[in-house]
């Protein structure tokens, strides 16, 4: 008997085939950076590099992001606390929408776009232009130092990022209702932290996690699978913030659901 | 030709291949391929594209695993061994890329010194950098050390692919198309610095090639792969004097051009 595939005629359909083999080839894929991340040596030096390269280099837009979140967000929401006469209510509301969803949504979507296609483009040419074979062949694990290395920096990178955003965010809040109510720093900082809890700052956190984490493995696995040339480059990079952005959103609706049991 | 006679041991065989199968889905690549390299011995695979040239090498160095069939080097079954294993062979095997697959980020001295720092870890700043001065110096591009891929030429690429390749030491050299896309003075250079590694550093190798400049010029045997099998096996001579339409073909073409 001829294994499955090997006639060359899908078993199915070509394309439920395709999802299927992709999707056991990312557990797959997973599977191996859990085995490897444990594993000595560590690349200590790779992994500070990318650190630099998804924190330091993602802040300007971090910042510029965060800052008009908060502000348009106070903005869009005063009226309709207004007609209750609640504006007083706008800094905690405010916390509260930052801490809970705004800030690790944004920023893992911004990080979506800007990391993820470039870690996506960047080992696909590597793999197109056999540099990821050229690795092999000299006894290097390529795997460890490419795809554990921008993994982990995605998941240690992303909390900072997003604590940084969630202050930037505040900050454009509190520019906004300083303005319109004149309200002074101390007054907006007890208002804004009264109502965050350790389960909100917690449930971000791994929120923020499992998205580095989504976006790093997404990205490396569709760079180190890159067919086709050059134009496989351009594609993985698509496939990276597309399918990226798409398990975010998924993950979000099932961390909330989880997270509201609980509360 | 040679301006040396090389130093091969007809007794020692560095790498036996038999009866190897490998198939892409449908598309059955190679039939039954049976290879034997000597120790200091340069054998030339010649053969049109898509004929499983490639894939034949890659079969050696354990990027690809054969369907069927045994891979013997240096006394390893290479379909047989374990990662560890695999990656301490691939240290005595030495694999030049068609485009030379430098790594983009890096400068040639970076390049180079990338294989030895990770499997060398014990090996000091200084004898490092003068590993790389001596590789550098016997490829000819000394001057590029500080400079970036996107900087060289293709066939300086080429010599620093071969180049990072020595810096292991490996005893089996593989060279995948080393002249393709390049002018004949370069490819030339290419050729003579394939005679000198199997000369100074007192390698084997199998050269991938459909260039007959370069297989005359750097092949000890030369071996015709057609429709995924060594039809025709010998010296320069002995394999052109065939009558077979495809060795005429390649001969009228390379040399007439």
């Amino acid at each position: 008997m001829e294994p499955i595939g090997q006639s060359g005629k899908p078993v199915i359909s070509k394309r439920i085939d395709h999802f299927f083999i992709t999707v056991y080839a990312i557990f797959g894929f997973i599977g191996r950076f859990l085995r490897e991340v444990v594993r000595p040596p560590f690349e200590t030096r790779e992994f500070i590099r990318q650190c630099f390269h998804i924190g330091n280099k993602s802040l300007p837009l971090i910042s510029l992001t965060g800052f008009i979140t908060g502000l348009v967000f106070t903005k869009q929401s005063r009226p309709s606390l207004a007609e209750f006469g609640a504006t007083s209510w706008l800094p905690s509301l405010i916390s509260i929408a930052i801490v809970r969803a705004l800030a690790p949504l944004v920023t893992a979507l911004i990080c979506a776009g800007r990391v993820g296609s470039s870690m996506g483009a960047e080992l696909a040419s590597m793999k197109v232009t056999e540099q990821i074979d050229a690795m092999e062949v000299s006894a290097i694990n390529p795997f460890k130092y490419l795809v554990v290395t921008r993994v982990l920096a995605c998941v240690v990178c992303l909390p900072l990022l997003m604590c940084y955003n969630g202050l930037i965010a505040l900050a454009g809040a509190f520019v906004d209702i300083h303005l319109n109510e004149q309200t002074s720093m101390d007054t907006f900082i007890q208002n804004a932290f009264t109502n965050i809890s350790f389960l909100d700052l917690m449930s971000s956190l791994v929120k923020v996690l499992i998205y580095g984490f989504t976006i790093g493995i997404v990205s490396c696995y569709q760079g180190f699978h890159a067919t086709q040339g050059t134009e496989g480059v351009g594609k993985s990079a698509n496939v990276s913030v597309v399918a990226s952005m798409f398990l975010i959103f998924i993950e979000e609706v099932i961390i909330v659901q989880l997270v509201n049991m609980i509360r | 030709m040679k301006s040396f006679i090389p130093d091969i041991n007809r007794q020692e065989t560095v790498i036996s291949i038999r009866d190897l199968y490998k198939s892409f889905g449908g598309n059955h690549v190679l039939r039954g391929v049976n290879l034997d390299l000597h120790s200091g011995e340069n054998i030339v695979v010649l053969g049109r594209s898509g004929t499983g040239k490639s894939v034949l090498i890659k079969v050696i160095v354990g990027l690809l695993y054969p369907d069927a069939g045994t891979v013997n080097v240096l006394g390893q079954e290479v379909p047989e061994l374990g990662v560890h294993a695999l990656r301490a062979l691939r240290l005595k095997v030495g694999f030049c890329f068609q485009n030379g697959a430098l790594y983009d980020s890096m400068t040639v001295g970076e390049n180079l010194a990338f294989p030895l720092r990770r499997n060398e870890p014990g090996m000091s700043r200084k004898e490092r950098d003068k590993r790389i001065e001596m590789v550098l110096e016997a490829i000819g591009l000394s001057h590029t050390i500080g400079q970036m891929p996107a900087e060289l030429s293709g066939g300086q690429k080429k010599r620093i692919g071969i180049g990072r390749t020595l810096i292991l030491r490996p005893a089996i050299m593989l060279y995948d198309e080393p002249t393709a896309g390049l002018d004949p003075i370069t490819c030339t250079e290419i050729n003579d610095l394939i005679n000198e590694v199997q000369h100074r550093f007192k390698t084997s190798s199998i050269i991938i090639t459909h260039d007959l400049t370069c297989a005359k010029s750097t092949g000890d045997t030369i071996a015709v792969l057609k429709e995924g099998r060594f039809i025709r096996r010998g010296n320069f001579n002995e394999v052109f004097s065939s009558e077979d339409e495809l060795i005429r073909e390649f001969y009228e073409y390379n040399f007439i051009q």
